[in-house]
């Protein structure tokens, strides 16, 4: 034979799943809420979306530049993490938000912590959470042109009525994606039916999260509360979006349930019981810390060791 | 009712329209045949001829070297040319006796072939059946060679039920099987009806995948009539005709990795093991013969063939039209357990099961990423293992954690490798881990 042939160990076939068709399912998938939040809230959302988007991307470039790596912004994953970002900020945010928050997300969450993969809490939703605590008027402040005043949910804390039909569509006041559950479970259904994400967690976080609900909210078993309390918030985006990302989730099934049903019952805790209207972002961030145990302790039983039935 | 199947497992592109539809093909070798003393599990063959002897297709050339091993037997006349280390499909080198192809094909003397109603079958007792099974030198010819006597003699026979036949032919462009099955399926069930008569409370079990309808078919046709044989149509999936999921596809018995189907009842054996045991207890004929698939993109015209065993597989390539196009890789068996082979120039061997010559290589061309902990090694995998954590401590080299989280029980199918999306190389990571542990075991 002429040419050398290309020998390696079995197997010797792949699947055509790669990272950044997968990345590129999620990016697709939050179009949607994206749109709508364009719809919603304007051009300043538009830009903030940019601006976020073009920060994390940057970001993991300069990084990786710097510190002679591999540049992996190809894999898309830091548009996602932009792109999550910045839907969980309010429209009136100024753009330097986008830009701190984004740098925060990539530098300081994901790639001190050895880059994609290795970051133990989902970076979006770290990123936040130091944007929340760092500059908690600008983040709360959801005061535009079309809305004026509290979230759907700071209403119903003070114990107000809500228009859940508006809240469904999403024309209320909140962050640039969280407002519309119609889009975000459009987005999400093509992420079930390509098989990106399954049920297992945001099944298990959101009907927990009922329970808890009707067992704590002190309404019994009321539709109205119950679905307030479903659309209203970042419950759709985090439960879709957030508490399924890969890398922060147990990687086990019965993990995985565990994950959804703990989910579910922090955010009703903070939701119910805490100072603010909002609850997922820390509920989510404290589960991410919790995900090592949880795999620990969900290992599965092998084949013929009494797993063979899982 | 549900399919037959088990959990996890992976659907790759099967290839197998390019050469099903071929009838096997007798081949004639041209030039030297090579015999790897070594081409079972257990101590190496014996020659028993020495350079210069002339000897008869179907003439015993090497005993077998212990109770776990297996005699061989010249495939053509010709001269012996000398017994020396010969480079076989894994690259190794190994002792091997290399035999002049005369071109007369002279055959020694076969005893006459006896059938089920004859008295001479009647009269044969278990250990004569076995003995000529043993003599015959069959081993697994699913790939793992391990001695079919061996196999076939447990420790406690009255306790085995089922012996199931391994009709799955999961691995990927594979159709040697199928044509065996659509060609000769008397013989086959001939087999495992001697097989049966091993075990007096054993009942059979064909075990087809249902991609195959025209071999499940024809084979519940040919069995209508035998009471203690069933066909079973199992899902098609990868890897459906792996050893541990065939049986609990087909019996719902589960066994882990330090057990022996045998000690859940069952005793398995592939289609092309099964009618060597036919043409061994009823026509006294040692294997000399296997069905190799010859296929890919690269190859101009995929075929089945009747190999001699110890046949050049350059020969074979040149009898499937040659290469239509360069190939980039080529792999001895399927895409999922076969071995990469960097020279044509080797010989089959009672294993040998396809030669799939691919002019794209996907493990080449997908560089490794970082693992996003996407989950899907954990979907796929069979043997229930955590793949992507146990690549982790292999990589770590952390054994502890590697045996403690049941790194053992990984069954190297390859699913994982196949499905990751980071192309990360899990299976071979966890496999290498699991040589080193069992190889410190043996010690």
């Amino acid at each position: 034979m002429s040419q050398l042939m290309k020998v390696s160990s079995n197997p010797h076939v792949r699947s055509h799943i790669t990272t950044s068709n997968i990345m590129l399912a999620v990016i697709i998938a939050l179009l949607p809420a994206a749109g709508f939040g364009i719809y919603n809230f304007g051009l300043d959302a538009l830009i903030l979306i940019l601006v976020t988007v073009a920060t994390t991307v940057l970001t993991e470039y300069i990084y990786e530049k710097l510190m002679h790596k591999p540049v992996t912004i190809g894999d898309y994953s830091a548009v996602v993490t932009g792109l999550l970002l910045a839907l969980n900020l309010p429209s009136t945010a100024p753009w330097w938000i986008g830009v701190v928050g984004g740098i925060f997300a990539i530098l300081v969450v994901k790639m001190l912590f050895g880059g994609l993969g290795q970051n133990f809490m989902n970076p979006a939703l770290g990123a936040r959470c130091f944007l929340l605590i760092s500059y908690t008027s600008i983040m709360c402040n959801f005061n535009t042109d079309a809305y004026s005043g509290a979230t759907p949910l700071a209403q119903l804390k003070a114990g107000e009525n809500v228009d859940i039909l508006k809240m469904v569509i999403g024309k209320t006041a909140g962050t640039i994606g969280e407002t519309s559950m119609i889009a975000i479970v459009i987005g999400a259904c093509f992420l079930i039916l390509l098989g990106v994400i399954d049920l297992r967690i945001p099944g298990t976080y959101i009907v927990t999260f009922i329970v808890f609900l009707c067992l704590f909210g002190g309404r019994g078993f009321d539709p109205a509360f119950i679905s307030a309390h479903l659309a209203g918030g970042g419950l759709m985006l985090g439960a879709f979006f957030m508490a399924t990302d890969y890398v922060t989730r147990p990687v086990t099934k019965k993990g995985q349930y565990l994950y959804g049903v703990l989910l579910g019952i922090l955010t009703g805790v903070f939701r119910l019981f805490g100072p603010s209207a909002e609850g997922v972002s820390y509920a989510i961030i404290l589960g991410n810390l919790l995900v090592p145990l949880i795999e620990k302790i969900t290992m599965p039983k092998p084949f013929g060791k009494g797993g063979e039935h899982a | 009712m549900a399919r037959l199947t088990f959990s996890g497992g992976i659907h790759p592109y099967d290839g197998k329209d390019m050469s099903k539809s071929k009838p096997i093909k007798d081949v004639d070798p041209k030039g030297e045949l090579v015999y790897p003393l070594s081409q079972h599990i257990g101590t190496p063959a014996k020659p028993v001829v020495a350079k210069g002897d002339h000897v008869l297709a179907g003439q015993l050339i090497a005993e077998a070297g212990g109770f776990v091993s297996a005699p061989i037997y010249a495939s053509v006349s010709g001269t012996v040319k000398g017994i020396e280390p010969r480079r076989v499909v894994t690259g190794d080198n190994v002792m091997s006796i290399v035999i002049e192809n005369d071109g007369a094909y002279e055959e020694v003397e076969w005893p006459a072939a006896i059938d089920f109603d004859s008295e001479e079958y009647a009269s044969m007792t278990k250990e004569e059946k076995l003995e000529r099974i043993r003599k015959a030198g069959i081993v697994g010819m699913g790939g793992a060679g391990f001695p079919t006597a061996v196999k076939l003699s447990p420790k406690e026979p009255e306790k085995i039920e089922y012996v199931i036949v391994n009709c799955a032919e999961c691995e990927p462009y594979l159709t040697s099987d199928y044509r065996k099955m659509l060609e000769e399926p008397e013989r086959l069930i001939g087999g495992l009806k001697i097989a049966l008569s091993l075990f007096d409370n054993a009942r059979g079990i064909l075990a087809v995948e249902d991609n195959k309808p025209d071999c499940i078919t024809r084979l519940k046709h040919l069995t209508k009539n035998e009471t203690k044989i069933t066909v079973k149509a199992l899902k098609t999936k990868y890897p459906q005709g792996s050893e541990r999921q065939l049986i609990f596809a087909a019996t719902g018995r589960a066994i882990n990795s330090s057990m022996l189907p045998s000690d859940v009842g069952c005793i398995v054996n592939n289609v092309d093991t099964v009618i060597a045991i036919y043409n061994a207890v009823m026509e006294g004929k040692p294997l000399m013969y296997r069905i190799v698939t010859v296929t890919g993109d690269a190859i101009a015209d995929p075929r089945n063939f009747r190999v001699r065993i110890g046949t050049i597989y350059e020969e074979l390539v040149e009898e499937a039209g040659g290469f239509k196009e360069p190939p980039v890789k080529i792999i001895s068996g399927g895409p999922m357990m076969g071995f990469g082979i960097f020279d044509l120039k080797v010989p089959t061997t009672k294993t040998s099961s396809a030669l799939l010559c691919m002019t794209k290589d996907d493990v080449s061309a997908m560089e490794p990423s970082a693992c996003i902990n996407c989950g899907k090694c954990v979907e796929v995998c069979p043997g229930r293992v955590v793949p992507k954590k146990l690549a982790e401590y292999a990589e770590h080299y952390d054994e502890e954690a590697f045996v403690k989280n049941n790194g053992m029980e990984c069954c190297e199918c390859g699913c994982c490798s196949y499905i990751c999306p980071a192309k990360r190389p899990l299976t071979q990571t966890i496999k290498s881990m699991r040589r080193m542990q069992l190889a410190k075991k043996k010690k």
